[in-house]
């Protein structure tokens, strides 16, 4: 459970002094999509929505450079082939919809977690020796995300990350993604097939349609 | 000592054995009997041809012949390795990635064999040449083809995960050191067994051979000990060099996972 307090004031090693930046999509295309032109501004969140196979996981994947593509992205000014791969992921931080796992136990996954940040979770330390196999979807989810978070992005690229949650958790995850999008200045983008969701989340949304994005 | 000569007869004797396998697994349904006649029909006709083929390079001695032998049996190595894996890597690389491996690792470890160990005149005695490279040759494909399915498929299965950790800022190499490690142990795992037995559950062909052959048993012992060193050596770095090379092909400048550069499964 995460306590209440803690959702309201944003765990302190989060607010390291805003590391968002603007993100800035310049004829991205891939596959037959494309090409794409947007721009997410520092604290802003692009909600994203579409029928399912219209590539709305390629548009994420193609933004944190996991597929081949054409067109350019920016990171406040900054072209993605500028850095290299690794620093430019580290940057968009990527939540896919099913988090992978690739130790037994939690503790490998971090690395170098303060105990402070995972009671903020609602987790106490304990839990680093948890087995993944063991966790609920909720609770996967909360520490894939606290585990992307360990980077500091920038950006926050989200793949339907509530997809599998209930009610609670899907709650604790939206309060999550804005506390860090508003004392980060993260540009977020939030793909989802929950309309409802977009609406509380997004400040900016777009439906994925013809391998074009429209305004909605 | 002389060897007793085989006669067609002596062959035809040992044929019927495996014509009575064969009727036995028709028999039992096992869909192996016209397998197990290819086979040995295959066996037959390849072991005579190369016996004709030894008998004129051993009675010419040619660097340009043996380099042919040596090249074609590269080759069918490398065609071999390619045909074992379940998802192998689309276009040259899938040829390429064993053989230039095989020639890294198999044919400078037997130069080494040849030149250094052995220092024989000239160095590239079809006698001891083109067993030595054979043997070599043949162990190393084994291994080689093992580590590099393992990797394959291992990348395979295991992309959420090596995408898990790129999309956390890790490097490709960092990504799939794991797979690498498990692949490379999977190849050399064989040898190390083949090591450990020999002598004590198996007695290796080429010693039999030799003993059959009327060679003292301790120096066919000292030539067996020199082949499993050379084996080992051949494919262990044979096995890296494959796994490491398959290992980068598998990621690209960004360091992006490419499945798309392997075929699917057969």
């Amino acid at each position: 459970m995460i306590p209440a307090a803690a959702e309201r004031a944003l765990p302190p090693a989060f607010a390291m002094g805003g590391s968002g930046a603007r993100l800035k999509v310049k004829g991205l295309c891939f596959l037959a999509l494309g090409p794409f032109h947007f721009d997410v501004e520092r604290g802003e969140c692009l909600g994203i929505t579409g029928a399912s196979g219209t590539g709305k996981t390629l548009l994420l994947r193609a933004l944190a450079d996991l597929d081949p593509h054409t067109g350019e992205v920016f990171l406040d000014g900054v072209e993605a082939g500028a850095l290299p791969a690794s620093q430019w992921r580290r940057r968009v931080g990527l939540l896919p919809a099913e988090s992978a796992w690739w130790s037994d136990t939690v503790g490998p996954h971090f690395n170098q977690i303060a105990p402070r940040r995972l009671s903020r979770l609602g987790f106490g330390t304990e839990v680093l020796q948890w087995e993944v196999a063991r966790l609920s979807s909720g609770e996967r989810q909360r520490l894939a995300f606290l585990r992307l978070l360990e980077g500091q992005p920038a950006v926050l690229l989200l793949d339907e990350p509530t997809a599998n949650l209930d009610a609670e958790n899907t709650r604790r995850l939206e309060t999550l993604v804005r506390r860090y999008r508003e004392q980060q200045g993260a540009a977020v983008v939030w793909v989802t097939h929950d309309l409802p969701q977009l609406e509380r989340v997004s400040t900016r949304c777009c439906r994925l349609q013809n391998g074009r994005l429209e305004s909605l | 000592m002389h060897v007793v000569p085989l006669t067609p007869v002596d062959l035809g004797l040992a044929a019927l054995l495996v014509v009575a396998l064969a009727l036995l697994s028709l028999r039992m349904r096992l869909n192996l009997a016209g397998q197990i006649v290819t086979a040995a029909v295959r066996t037959t006709v390849q072991l005579l041809l190369v016996g004709l083929v030894l008998k004129t390079l051993f009675a010419h001695v040619s660097l340009p012949w043996i380099s042919l032998m040596a090249l074609v049996m590269l080759l069918a190595a490398g065609r071999e390795v390619m045909g074992r894996q379940t998802r192998r890597f689309a276009g040259w690389w899938g040829f390429g990635v064993g053989t230039v491996s095989m020639l890294v690792s198999s044919f400078a470890v037997t130069l080494l064999a040849l030149t250094v160990i052995i220092n024989i005149q000239p160095w590239y005695a079809p006698r001891y040449a083109v067993p030595l490279l054979g043997m070599v040759l043949g162990n190393t494909m084994t291994g080689m083809a093992v580590g590099l399915d393992r990797l394959t498929q291992a990348a395979w299965s295991q992309r959420a995960a090596i995408e898990g950790r790129l999309i956390l800022g890790e490097q490709a190499a960092t990504a799939i050191a794991a797979i690498r490690r498990e692949s490379i142990r999977s190849g050399l795992i064989p040898i190390i067994n083949a090591m450990s037995a020999a002598g004590i559950v198996s007695l290796p062909g080429m010693m039999t051979g030799q003993i059959l052959g009327g060679s003292p048993p301790l120096e066919a012992v000292k030539y067996q000990i020199l082949i499993m060193f050379l084996i080992a050596a051949g494919t262990g770095f044979g096995t890296i060099t494959a796994v490491w090379l398959g290992g980068r092909r598998l990621f690209d400048e960004r360091h992006r996972l490419r499945l798309d550069r392997l075929r699917p499964a057969r």
